[in-house]
């Protein structure tokens, strides 16, 4: 089964304005294994979005090694697919043309033509195909994203945030969706997150990281049967877990300013 | 109501050919051979009443819609007849009746018509280099850090000069008026093609050529892709100015060395002192310049569908 992750004592560095150097990432090490659903929760600036980064080789480590299947990550590859926290269609090609970019520009658009079409009725887009972006709503463009990271095979999924600007039902919605999809497809995927329930309902394991500098503290491993419920005691329990590793559960004193 | 408003071209029409009928012209002003103004203002109202009754129905509309402000030119046109051929209020010399103007349109055509067909030759041939190289350019600068080095110094510094200054350099460096014009008429496309265009490049959201890249398009590819046609909209505002800067460039090419074109024909035409031929000139020049710029805004609004609703012109 291919889609197995290695990441081995990453560091990334970043020059800010200052000239001064600062640590995004510490000495990080985690084993995502095929198939599994990954989530990576914590506080802005703990360097989850870097390493999502990483992974798609966006950016590249300032040590360490990521690695998939065994082939280290040098460059951004069709076979890890991205979808972003903006739905980023490219405004000028209708939906149709967004979700084959990918195909075309590998030039095997052709051969796999059916895939398109396939893709775009599997978010629920069929009939849209030869609107335009700024004619559908957020939810709509999120799901056409989806089509166009998915369209290609890739053997990784990695979400940043792609719900976080979707209303609550459309974003459950698409949760289940996404669930449906790689249960049908067989895929990887890593998703970061701010939202504790998305964490729990999704993945098989929470990487909880904190910031300054950004280094995972945890990784829960999610042992709840699926389809998850919401309100299922065990499920609030993972909920109360997750807060307290993110220094947010329990009963903290009442600020004395508060209003 | 809309019954009065559609016939509001034919009232102002009337009441222009009435008084250009029954008032007595100026002796001042030369006689024309043929009564060209009413049959211009006839044939224009009966054009507009044939096609507000049979015409589709978008077409009505259309005309509906721009009622009024035919009535109203009829009267700018009845205003400035009484003021030229019927009293003579303004200098005679400087502004002839529009019977006159009309005239030198209907009897030179053949003239201004080779006049101008040496004109569009010279702007297209120009305004094609123009658009192409400017483009081109855009694209190097905007995409190849090295060819910025090199180049950007290059553009600062020519760009801005106006393109009418190189003609005494360009007359002597080209073997010929024809090409040393389509030279200039390059060089006024040339330059805001080419900063416009690196200028949409710089401010892509940087994001676009992620996405690009995580689906497997290689570089080259992201920047016919992704780059030109996202950077389309700001390289139309930079093909637009330059193709106005274009027409001033022309004209005052023409004025200087040339000894055919439009534009050399309104100057040849002011020392012989006939201004009704150039006023002859500027209308054939005007009407020129209205289709050309149809012809982008039509182009525009084809190839840049997308973004309504994302950038307002």
């Amino acid at each position: 089964m291919v889609g197995s992750i290695k990441i081995n004592n990453v560091n990334k560095l970043f020059t800010n304005q200052k000239k001064e150097t600062v640590t995004a990432l510490h000495n990080v090490n985690i084993d995502i294994p095929a198939n599994s659903f990954i989530s990576l929760i914590g506080p802005s600036g703990c360097g989850k979005s870097t390493l999502l980064r990483l992974i798609a080789g966006l950016l590249e480590p300032s040590s360490g090694e990521l690695s998939l299947d065994g082939r280290v990550i040098k460059t951004p590859g069709y076979e890890r697919g991205f979808m972003f926290q903006e739905h980023n269609l490219f405004p000028w090609l209708n939906i149709y043309d967004n979700v084959a970019f990918g195909l075309k520009a590998r030039g095997i658009f052709n051969e796999r033509k059916s895939d398109v079409d396939e893709y775009i009725e599997l978010v629920g887009l069929k009939g849209f195909e030869k609107y335009y972006p700024h004619q559908l709503s957020g939810g709509m463009c999120q799901r056409a994203s989806l089509a166009r990271a998915l369209v290609g095979y890739p053997s990784v999924l990695l979400l940043d945030e792609p719900l976080g600007a979707l209303d609550a039902f459309t974003r459950m919605n698409i949760q289940d969706e996404i669930l449906r999809i790689k249960k049908e497809k067989n895929m990887t995927m890593i998703m970061v997150t701010h939202d504790v329930d998305e964490a729990i309902y999704l993945s098989d394991k929470i990487v909880v990281m904190t910031p300054r500098p950004g280094r995972v503290t945890s990784i829960v491993d999610v042992d709840l049967p699926r389809p998850r419920d919401r309100s299922d005691y065990d499920f609030l329990k993972y909920h109360a877990e997750i807060l307290k590793l993110l220094k947010f559960g329990g009963f903290k004193p009442v600020p004395e300013y508060s209003i | 109501m809309k019954k009065i408003k559609s016939q509001l071209p034919l009232l102002s029409a009337l009441i222009t050919l009435v008084i250009e009928v029954f008032l007595p012209d100026s002796s001042l002003h030369k006689v024309t051979g043929h009564a060209y103004l009413v049959w211009f203002i006839a044939i224009l109202v009966l054009l507009y009443e044939i096609f507000i009754i049979v015409g589709t129905r978008g077409l009505k509309d259309r005309l509906l819609y721009k009622a009024a402000f035919y009535a109203v030119f009829f009267q700018v046109l009845n205003i400035f007849n009484i003021l030229t051929a019927k009293y003579a209020v303004l200098p005679v010399l400087y502004f002839p009746s529009p019977d006159r103007i009309l005239e030198v349109l209907v009897t030179d055509w053949m003239f201004l018509g080779q006049c101008l067909l040496y004109t569009l030759r010279i702007q297209l041939s120009g305004w094609l280099v123009g658009v192409l190289s400017g483009v081109a350019t855009g694209i190097a600068i905007g995409f190849s850090k090295r060819i910025r080095y090199w180049i950007n110094p290059l553009v600062r510094v020519l760009g801005p000069i106006p393109p009418t200054a190189w003609i005494p350099i360009v007359l002597v460096v080209f073997p010929s008026v024809i090409v040393a014009s389509s030279f200039l008429i390059a060089l006024a496309v040339w330059f805001p093609t080419t900063v416009l265009t690196s200028n949409g490049i710089a401010n892509i959201k940087n994001s676009y050529f992620e996405v690009a890249s995580t689906l497997g398009a290689k570089r080259v590819y992201s920047i016919f892709r992704v780059g030109v046609p996202a950077a389309m909209p700001f390289m139309f505002i930079g093909i637009f100015n330059g193709t106005c800067s274009s027409f001033i460039t022309l004209v005052t090419a023409e004025m200087l060395g040339a000894k055919y074109g439009i534009g050399w024909y309104i100057n040849w035409q002011k020392e012989m002192m006939s201004y009704a031929n150039v006023y002859a000139g500027l209308i054939v020049m005007s009407l020129v310049c209205f289709v050309v710029i149809t012809i982008l805004f039509k182009l525009r609004d084809h190839l840049l569908v997308w973004q309504k609703g994302v950038i307002k012109w």
